[in-house]
């Protein structure tokens, strides 16, 4: 496993700095068939051997396309899910398999706000009680009582303090996120874990709770690991990002190194994706995109090797071979690629030079197109 | 095949040119005048589409912009004609090539929709029946409107199939939606609205569902296809991204109404209205240095069976009130046929000045 | 598929078993438990103790339930050898057992009374098939209607009112009051086909209301559910007609689950529609199971009840077989 190498790596670096760490992570979800007696007969390798670290006080991005693993991974690391493999470290200690009683303690140090505001919040409790109820469970002290610790928390999120009594159904999807927020507050987590918080928002509500994220995070010191397919909104929040492609990050680096000059030829081709709102740049932006063939392999079977080989302009024999290690390329910019991007791809012709060249060594036969 | 195609096509241009309401109305190839569409509902009017006006030209594409609630999905329905009779109250006037549409028997629209004008929707695993394989669904397109046999409307459907980009368009055609991947069940559903070779296509919100690179695939795919055709293409999205990639005009809807109407350059360049430029300033953008923050709008869209009074913006707008302008209690007009319309109290200069002294520096 | 359809084989089988296990358990545990003798039964009560106690080891009832089940399960297989006194008498396979009340083994009586209950549950199956959905189907079109509410408090109607009521009510009616039908004894299909039909015809038709009031209302749900799936917004965006987008897209959804239903419901019809032949005096499989009830001839009931089960398992097969086809999403996963 390729994973061995990175464990040795981030077990030497000190472990001060970090809130958390994550070596070689794994989930597989079985897949069974039989009427009587269930069997294995596969697994969906969902989360496959990723490492990463969040420092105290940063925000770390995380991106990928649906059924990259970002959202599995996110739950990882909230323990809504039981790792099949390797290690989480939160404040040096060691969480990956907690019993349900030690659960508790992290819950208050860690907690998640989710993606569709409404289905995550209980359509008959008030406000109130969905909020103030991380307060009950876990006995937290209320000086003044719940009702006034539920009310600063509706106002630090934004919300009308006297709204106390109203139900979900109530609020907008914008509030209902606010909602959401205040929720994961209550306990004054160190790390909170934001699955898609804000794509199920109008634009213009959008910018309002990444705004009340940004506030929060200044204000309470709060570290962020923010999961999101939208690239934009992530170079907006993220102080690094770590792109993910079919259970792997294949790239990790900070936010400006990663935006301007991305190595992994994933990295690249979605990033010229994104369609930019600048009709001038219009003709331009579809000339220069990477454009990929197919869709994502199945993570039932994912290819050998590197996974994103099979739409990949510069795939070679050893590709399908052995799988690229996460490498530092540069101070903190590593990479999962045998072939980095070169400074010549960047432009179209510099990448029909480099598929020419991938092309003239004998193909694989394994690398066949998906479809 | 070609060949039977241009007959057919030929043949079906003739009867509507002889069918058809007389030619009177106005030249251009799409005119939708004043498009009211009402919803009667218990707790009161729902306006969700109120006065709205544009036209189209064949090969251009309108970029529709809006939130949830805006109104323009119910436009686009609206002018395919899919709202039920019973629900919807509509009036105003679609002209498509000549032909008035709403006042039009519900017959003859029926059989203009996925002919001449066809639509691709969201969601394509909800918008394919899922218990019809995809070339069924296709080839029944395709009969619809072509008297043809199964066997000839089978080898079209596999030819359209090849056309969007699926591989193995022969093998695939049997296949049931649910065994497509979102991209290419995206694919079969545009094949599927150009299988009549549309003169007007309406994309709502066609790459909201998929990823990324999955969308930049679409996008490309629709704009090769318009060259190749020449339809007129209405693009509904929330995504200004989106829109600045296909657009050539673009109209920005607030509260079922039209707010800023003209060309993509223009709007992303020197827009004047001030949702517009709430919406600009909520986007985080990848291909520009990070902003410290986001400019977002105030509050939240409105409910449209409850519109505030005067312009439906002025609760969120920043403006409002501005040297005693009328918001709360006038409604702004869009002016009509200049290329640059804004629904708008605030005089035409100081708009502008205000963008480019105020707005477009925290851009 | 043939995978998928021998893996519901083998479901059904051991189904069926432990259907048999549990039945035969109840049937004669109960008796023990409640501290009568099952053999006293069938003497009768003015027997000796002597004669109740020979009339048990004859039966096999003095052994252990397990033995007496594995007999009876042998029996089914293969037939089983009474001891009935003087004389032995052979049960054929498949063996239910033997009814001493009617000195006959338990399958002929079934097989006796079958094509009547057939007769009443397909011809009713049909009516409240046709009618229930067809009801549904322009009830869900005109929503809201005066067709609509009438639909409803019908089917209401239908669901709420018990077949002896409805059952007794139409016989007064049609036959007393108006003569259209005629009483009077069942008549076979074969021997006398209008006088079937018109013995059948009000069973036929008090059965059906009951069952078509639920489909009615369960069509209405459906197709008001689907009418506003984003396929059938597709279907009309490409131009169909109305007529082609309601019967072929969205009744193609609606008929889905109304099949499941159907065929678990005449699977439980089959397997003894007590009340409708008990109202209409048609010699059925149910009407055999209240006569052995009455007269505590236990292994009728038991054969009965198996009988019925073995109907309702049957039908859920089929029912999964059918589902497969239909929907392809079942099929191909």
């Amino acid at each position: 496993m390729a994973s061995s190498t990175q464990t040795e790596r981030t077990a030497t670096r000190p472990a001060t700095d970090n809130l958390l760490e994550v070596s070689g992570l794994e989930k597989h979800f079985p897949i069974t068939r039989g009427a009587f007696v269930r069997r294995k007969v596969g697994a969906v390798h969902a989360v496959d051997g990723v490492d990463f670290s969040i420092r105290a006080g940063e925000t770390l991005g995380v991106v990928g396309e649906s059924g990259c693993g970002k959202s599995t991974t996110g739950r990882l690391v909230t323990r809504l899910l039981e790792p099949t493999g390797g290690k989480i470290t939160f404040e040096g200690r060691d969480i990956t398999h907690l019993s349900t009683g030690a659960m508790r303690d992290l819950r208050r140090d860690v907690q998640m706000i989710f993606q569709d505001p409404y289905s995550s919040l209980n359509p008959r409790h008030t406000v109130g009680t969905i909020v103030g109820a991380p307060l009950r469970v876990q006995k937290i002290p209320t000086p003044q009582g719940i009702k006034r610790a539920v009310q600063d928390l509706l106002e630090l999120v934004g919300l009308n303090p006297e709204h106390y009594n109203r139900y979900p159904h109530e609020f907008s999807g914008g509030q209902r996120q606010r909602i959401g927020i205040a929720r994961a507050l209550a306990l004054r987590p160190k790390l909170i874990v934001c699955d898609e918080p804000v794509s199920a928002l109008d634009v213009s509500i959008q910018a309002q709770v990444v705004n009340l994220l940004d506030d929060l995070q200044r204000e309470l010191n709060l570290t962020y690991m923010f999961i999101a397919h939208d690239l934009s909104v992530v170079k907006h929040i993220s102080d690094r990002v770590a792109v993910m492609y079919l259970g792997k990050i294949v790239e990790i680096a900070d936010r400006d190194a990663l935006y301007a000059t991305p190595f992994h030829p994933y990295t690249l081709a979605l990033l010229s994706a994104v369609p930019v709102p600048d009709p001038a740049r219009r003709d331009r932006a579809q000339r220069e995109r990477v454009l990929l063939t197919g869709d994502v392999p199945s993570p039932i079977d994912p290819p050998s090797g590197c996974r994103f080989r099979t739409r990949c302009w510069k795939a070679q024999d050893k590709c399908a071979q052995e799988v690229p290690p996460l490498r530092e390329l540069a101070s903190g910019h590593r990479v999962a690629c045998h072939f980095p991007v070169e400074e010549a791809e960047r432009t179209p012709q510099g990448r029909m030079a480099a598929q020419q060249a991938a092309a003239e060594i004998p193909p694989d036969n394994t690398a066949e197109p998906a479809l | 095949m070609k060949g039977v195609d241009m007959a057919t096509d030929l043949l079906a241009d003739g009867q509507s040119a002889s069918g058809g309401t007389a030619r009177s109305g106005p030249q251009t190839f799409l005119d939708v005048r004043d498009l009211r569409i009402h919803f009667p509902t218990d707790d009161g009017l729902v306006k969700a589409v109120d006065g709205l006006s544009f036209s189209l030209e064949r090969g251009r594409t309108l970029g529709i912009v809006g939130e949830s609630g805006s109104g323009k999905s119910v436009t686009s329905l609206g002018i395919l004609g899919l709202h039920r009779q019973s629900r919807a109250k509509v009036s105003g006037e679609v002209w498509l090539d000549g032909e008035e549409l709403i006042a039009a028997s519900a017959e003859r629209v029926r059989s203009l929709r996925g002919q001449r004008m066809s639509m691709i929707f969201q969601d394509p695993l909800t918008a394919m029946h899922p218990y019809f394989s995809v070339g069924a669904q296709i080839v029944e397109a395709y009969r619809v409107h072509h008297n043809v046999s199964k066997k000839v409307a089978r080898q079209h459907a596999i030819d359209m199939l090849g056309r969007v980009g699926i591989p193995q368009p022969a093998k695939r055609v049997d296949d049931y939606p649910h065994q497509f991947s979102g991209g290419m069940r995206q694919r079969a559903m545009i094949a599927m609205a150009l299988v009549n070779n549309p003169e007007l296509l309406i994309a709502d919100e066609p790459t909201t569902a998929l990823d990324v690179t999955v969308q930049a695939q679409i996008l490309d795919l629709i704009r090769d296809l318009q060259e190749e055709f020449q339809s007129a293409v209405i693009m509904i999205t929330h995504d200004l991204g989106v829109v600045a990639e296909l657009a050539d005009d673009i109209l920005v809807m607030y509260g079922g109404k039209s707010v800023e109407y003209g060309a993509a350059e223009t709007i992303f360049r020197r827009p004047e209205h001030p949702y517009a430029w709430g919406l600009l300033g909520s986007m985080p953008r990848v291909d520009r240095e990070v902003r410290e923050r986001l400019i977002p709008v105030k509050g939240t869209p409105p409910s449209l069976i409850n519109l505030p009074s005067g312009c439906a913006f002025h609760p969120r707008c920043p403006y409002e009130g501005r040297n005693g302008i009328p918001c709360r209690t006038q409604v702004p007009t869009l002016a009509e046929g200049s290329d640059h319309g804004v629904a708008c109290h605030i005089p035409p200069a100081d708009r502008q000045r205000i963008f480019s002294e105020d707005i477009a520096p925290a851009l | 598929m043939i995978n998928f359809i021998l893996r519901r084989v083998v479901t059904s089988v051991v189904l069926l078993i432990i259907i048999s296990m549990v039945t035969f358990g109840v049937f004669f545990m109960v008796p023990k438990l409640a501290g009568t003798n099952p053999a006293e039964l069938y003497v009768g009560k003015s027997a000796t103790p002597a004669d109740v106690a020979a009339t048990a080891r004859k039966l096999g009832l003095d052994k252990p339930i397990y033995v007496q089940y594995g007999e009876f399960m042998k029996g089914l297989v293969a037939g089983r050898e009474y001891d009935n006194g003087p004389d032995k008498t052979h049960c054929a396979a498949p063996c239910f057992g033997y009814s001493f009340r009617n000195d006959r083994p338990v399958w002929p009586l079934l097989l006796d009374r079958l094509p009547v209950t057939i007769s009443l549950t397909v011809g009713a199956a049909i009516i409240w098939l046709l009618g229930g959905v067809l009801a549904g189907v322009i009830s869900a079109l005109r929503r809201g209607s005066v067709l609509d509410r009438i639909v409803m408090v019908v089917a209401l109607a239908g669901v709420s009112l018990p077949i002896y009521f409805t059952g007794l009510l139409a016989q007064l009616f049609f036959v007393h009051n108006l003569h259209w039908f005629k009483g009077g004894e069942y008549v076979n299909f074969a021997d006398d086909p209008f006088g079937w039909a018109n013995k059948l015809f009000l069973g036929w038709v008090t059965l059906a209301l009951l069952y078509a009031a639920t489909y009615a209302r369960l069509t209405r749900a459906q197709m008001l559910e689907t009418v506003s799936e984003d396929y059938i917004r597709t279907a009309r965006a490409k131009g169909l007609r109305e007529r082609v987008v309601v019967g072929k897209h969205a009744m193609r959804s609606v008929l889905t689950p109304i099949v499941t239903i159907f065929g678990l419901d005449l699977g439980a019809a089959l397997g003894g529609a007590i009340l409708t032949e008990s109202v209409f005096s048609l010699p059925g499989i149910g009407r055999l199971s209240i006569d052995a009830v009455n007269t505590k001839d236990l292994p009728v009931v038991l054969g009965v009840t198996l009988f019925g089960a073995m109907f309702i398992v049957l039908a859920n097969f089929l029912v999964d077989i059918v589902y497969a086809v239909i929907d392809p999403r079942v099929r191909l996963s």
